[in-house]
C-alpha cells in the first residue's frame, strides 16, 4: 500500500505543472507524508464544539483516513503575542500542519483583545473563504438544485475596518481594493474551479456605479481568466446576481466575489440550502493553509445533550481533505452523509428528526 | 333532510361563487372618493423611455392610459445611459410636473460615466426609493405571503460615487453616512408604514463590523421609532436577513435599509416574489417623484428581448398605478391594478421570464381588454 501511495503521489506531482498559491506546500507535505499520517490541528470550540468534532474523529477514524489531529483548546488568558485568547502554541501549530479544523467559536465578551475570528484571519493570513454549496437530498428546502461554490475574499473590501467621524453627524467607510488581494483570490478561484472540474466562473461586482473598486477587482479577474481559457468566465453585477440566485440558483457554477458582496451572497447560498446549521467553510491562507470551519454558532443551550447537528463540521472536514487531495476518502464520507440524510431515520433535532448526535454519527460510519 | 340535499347541492355553487377568478378582483367602494373641482384635468407627466426595452414597456403604459382615458398626458424625453449627464430641459421638466414616468436607463460599465440613475436620483434630491414586493395572486412563486416593502436609501452611502487611486493597484471608495440622510430615510419609513396601515420596520444594516457607519444608521432609526409607539421596530444583520429572505420571508413587512444592501435585499424580495419584471417601485423625494420599475433599474435586458419585444411590461404598469394614485387617481389606480392582476390570474399572457411566450404587445392587449 505505501508504494501504491507514493506511485500515485509521484504521478499528481508530474501532472501538476500549473505553478499555484497552494502546489508548493502541498508539494512538500506530499512527500513527507507518504510515509506517514497527515497531522491536523483541530479546534473543537465552545458548546456543542466538542461533541461534533467527537463525531468527526469517529467518522475519519471509521473510514481510515490517514490524519492525526493536534488538539488545541481556547485558553481563558489573553496570550500577549497573539493579543487573543488563542494561544501563540496553536497558531504555530496550523502553520506548522498546514491543515486545521476548528468548531464554534464563542468570543468572550469584553475589551482589549481581538476577536478570536479576527486574530485567526490577521495571523493566518486567510485571503479566502470558500463554501461549497449544495443541496442536501432528501432535507427538502424550497431548492433542490443548489450545486455551487462561493469564494469570498477575505482580508480588504468593506470590511477594513477604517471609519471615522468627519464632523458630528457625518461618518466614513473606507472601502479598499488593492490588486494584489484581487489577484490572489482570483488565482484560487480559477484554481479551484480547475481542480474540482467545475466549468464557470463568475464575478460579482458592482462597477457600473463603484466604477474603479470593483473595476480594478473585475480587471484582475479577467487577467486570471486569461490564463484559464478552459474555463468560461463571465460577470455579474450583484443585483441580478441575488435575483437569479433565489429564482434559479442552478445558473451558478463557482462565484468569485469582494469582501461585503461575498459575505452576503454566502450567507444568501447557506439559506437555500437549509441554513449554517448544514453548510461547510473552509478559509484559505498564504502558503496554502487551510481552516475548515463550522460557521453556525455555539448554541451553548443544547451543549452537552447529545442534540447537536454534526453535519455542518463534517461537511467542513470534507473540504479538508479535498484540499488535501484525499479525493476518494472525501467521496466516500460525503455519499455516508448524503445517505445517512437521505434516509431519514436518523436525522438529528434541527432536520426534524429525533436522532442523537452519537446515533447519528454511528448511521454515518455504518454507511461508509 | 330535505334541508341536508339543499344545502349540499348549493355547496358547490357557493363554492364557485366565492372562487370565481374575478369575484375578489372586482373592486367594491361603499364610500366614494369626492374630488376637488378641476381635478380631472390633465396632467402632464415627463416620461424618459430610457434604453434597451424601456420604450418598449414605456409604450406600453402610454398605450393603456389611452384606453382608459387617464387624466395624463406624456411630455417624453429622450435620455440615453451613455450621455454624460442629464439633460437641463429633462430635469426642468420634471420639476415643473413633479413627476416622472421611466424606463431604465443602462450605465456602461466601469466606463467613466457615472450612471445616470444616479445622477437623476441626486439632483432631484428623490431620497427614498420603494420597491413593493408581493405575490401576484396565480404567479406560482417558491415563497408565499410575501409583501414586503424595501425602503432605501437613495442619496449617499456607498454610491456617493467618491473613489480614488491612491497608489497603483490600491483604490479607495469612501462610503459616506450622515445623520440628516439617515435621520430623513427613517422619518420617511415609518410615516409609509403609519399612513399604510403597516405593522412593523425592519432595519438591516452591518453594525457589528461598520460600527460608526452603520451604528449611526441604527441610531437614527432607534430615535424615529420612539416616535411610533403602534409600530413595531426591529434591527437585523445583512447577511442574515438575505438568509431569512430566502427562507421565511413572511416575517418582513416594511424593511428601511441604506444604500447598497438596500440594492441587494430589494432584489432578492423582488426575486422571491416572482422577479424583477413584476414588482412596482418609484423613488421620492420632498418636491419630486419619478416611477420605475421597481428593483434593478439598470437592468434594460438584452438584445435579444428588444428584438424579439419580450420585455414584461407588468413592472412599469404596476408602478403607474402608483403614480396614478399619487396624482390623486385612485378609481383610474384600482382599475389598472385590477386589470393587470386579472391579466396574470389568467396565465394565458405571460413574458418569458414568468414561463410563457407572449409578447409584450399581447400582455398590453390583454390588460387593455380586462379593464372594466
Amino acid at each position: 500500500m505505501a508504494t501504491q501511495l507514493l506511485r500515485r503521489r509521484a504521478s499528481q506531482i508530474l501532472s501538476n505543472a500549473n505553478p499555484n498559491p497552494s502546489s508548493p506546500l502541498s508539494l512538500a507535505r506530499s512527500f513527507s507524508s507518504a510515509t506517514g499520517p497527515i497531522r491536523a490541528t483541530l479546534f473543537p470550540g465552545d458548546g456543542i464544539g466538542p461533541e461534533i468534532a467527537d463525531s468527526v474523529k469517529q467518522v475519519f477514524k471509521a473510514a481510515e483516513v490517514p490524519i492525526e489531529w493536534e488538539e488545541h483548546y481556547v485558553g481563558d488568558q489573553i496570550d500577549p503575542r497573539t493579543q487573543s485568547f488563542l494561544t501563540w502554541e496553536s497558531l504555530e501549530s496550523v502553520r506548522r500542519n498546514g491543515v486545521g479544523l476548528k468548531g464554534p467559536m464563542a468570543t468572550p465578551i469584553g475589551k482589549g483583545h481581538r476577536s478570536l475570528n479576527l486574530t485567526l484571519r490577521k495571523e493566518l493570513s486567510l485571503y479566502a473563504n470558500v463554501r461549497p454549496c449544495n443541496s442536501l437530498p432528501g432535507y427538502k428546502t424550497r431548492y433542490d438544485d443548489v450545486n455551487l461554490i462561493t469564494i469570498r475574499e477575505n482580508t480588504e473590501g468593506e470590511y477594513s475596518g477604517l471609519e471615522h467621524q468627519v464632523v458630528r453627524g457625518v461618518v466614513e467607510s473606507l472601502k479598499i481594493i488593492t490588486r494584489q488581494a484581487s489577484l490572489r483570490v482570483a488565482e484560487y478561484a480559477f484554481h479551484y474551479a480547475k481542480t474540482h472540474g467545475r466549468e464557470r466562473v463568475s464575478a460579482i461586482h458592482k462597477a457600473n456605479i463603484m466604477q474603479k473598486t470593483d473595476g480594478l477587482f473585475l480587471k484582475c479577474c479577467r487577467e486570471v481568466a486569461e490564463k484559464y481559457p478552459e474555463i468560461t468566465y463571465e460577470e455579474v453585477v450583484i443585483d441580478n446576481c441575488c435575483m437569479m440566485l433565489v429564482k434559479n440558483p442552478a445558473l451558478f457554477d463557482v462565484l468569485v466575489m469582494p469582501n461585503l458582496y461575498g459575505d452576503i451572497i454566502s450567507d444568501l447560498c447557506a439559506g437555500l440550502i437549509g441554513g449554517l446549521g448544514l453548510t461547510p467553510s473552509c478559509n484559505i491562507g498564504e502558503g496554502g493553509i487551510a481552516l475548515a470551519e463550522a460557521v453556525h454558532g455555539s448554541a451553548p443551550d443544547i451543549a452537552g445533550k447529545n442534540l447537536a447537528n454534526p453535519t455542518a463540521l463534517l461537511l467542513s472536514a470534507v473540504t479538508m481533505l479535498r484540499h488535501l487531495k484525499l479525493h476518494d476518502k472525501a467521496d466516500r464520507i460525503q455519499n455516508a452523509i448524503l445517505t445517512t440524510i437521505a434516509g431519514g431515520k436518523y436525522r438529528t433535532a434541527d432536520l426534524g428528526g429525533s436522532s442523537k448526535t452519537t446515533e447519528f454519527t454511528e448511521a454515518i460510519c455504518n454507511h461508509l | 333532510m330535505f334541508q341536508g340535499q339543499m344545502a349540499r347541492r348549493s355547496i358547490p355553487i357557493l363554492k364557485q361563487l366565492f372562487t370565481s377568478p374575478s369575484s375578489h378582483l372586482t373592486p367594491t367602494r361603499s364610500v366614494t372618493y369626492m374630488p376637488r373641482p378641476g381635478d380631472g384635468a390633465p396632467r402632464p407627466v415627463t416620461l424618459i423611455p430610457g434604453d434597451a426595452i424601456g420604450p418598449l414597456v414605456t409604450g406600453a403604459v402610454e398605450q393603456v392610459m389611452q384606453a382608459m382615458h387617464a387624466p395624463v398626458y406624456f411630455e417624453r424625453y429622450e435620455v440615453h445611459g451613455d450621455m454624460k449627464r442629464v439633460p437641463q430641459e429633462v430635469i426642468d421638466s420634471i420639476k415643473k410636473n413633479k413627476v416622472c414616468l421611466k424606463g431604465g436607463l443602462a450605465t456602461p460599465m466601469g466606463g467613466g460615466v457615472s450612471s445616470l440613475n444616479v445622477q437623476l436620483r441626486k439632483e432631484l434630491d428623490l431620497y427614498a426609493s420603494l420597491v413593493n414586493c408581493f405575490n401576484l395572486p396565480g404567479l406560482p412563486t417558491r415563497h408565499e405571503n410575501v409583501d414586503i416593502v424595501v425602503i432605501r436609501e437613495n442619496t449617499e452611502g456607498e454610491y456617493s460615487g467618491l473613489e480614488h487611486e491612491v497608489v497603483p493597484g490600491v483604490v479607495e471608495s469612501l462610503k459616506v453616512i450622515t445623520k440628516f440622510c439617515s435621520e430623513r430615510i427613517a422619518k420617511y419609513a415609518f410615516e409609509y408604514a403609519y399612513l399604510n396601515n403597516r405593522k412593523k420596520v425592519t432595519a438591516v444594516h452591518k453594525a457589528n463590523i461598520m460600527k460608526l457607519a452603520d451604528g449611526l444608521f441604527l441610531e437614527s432609526c432607534r430615535e424615529v421609532a420612539t416616535k411610533y409607539p403602534g409600530i413595531k421596530y426591529n434591527e437585523i444583520i445583512v447577511d442574515n436577513c438575505c438568509m431569512q429572505l430566502v427562507s421565511k420571508p413572511e416575517q418582513f413587512d416594511v424593511m428601511v435599509t441604506p444604500n447598497l444592501y438596500g440594492n441587494l435585499v430589494a432584489n432578492t424580495a423582488a426575486g422571491i416574489a416572482g422577479g424583477t419584471g413584476v414588482m412596482p417601485g418609484g423613488n421620492v423625494g420632498a418636491d419630486h417623484a419619478v416611477f420605475e420599475q421597481g428593483a434593478s433599474a439598470g437592468n434594460v435586458g438584452n438584445e435579444k428581448l428588444v428584438a424579439q419585444k419580450t420585455a414584461n411590461p407588468v413592472a412599469l404598469l404596476l408602478s403607474s398605478a402608483m403614480m396614478l394614485r399619487h396624482l390623486q387617481f385612485p378609481s383610474f389606480a384600482d382599475r389598472l391594478e385590477t386589470a393587470v392582476k386579472r391579466v396574470i390570474l389568467d396565465g394565458k399572457y405571460r413574458t418569458k421570464d414568468l414561463g410563457g411566450t407572449s409578447t409584450t404587445q399581447e400582455v398590453v392587449d390583454a390588460v387593455i381588454a380586462a379593464l372594466d
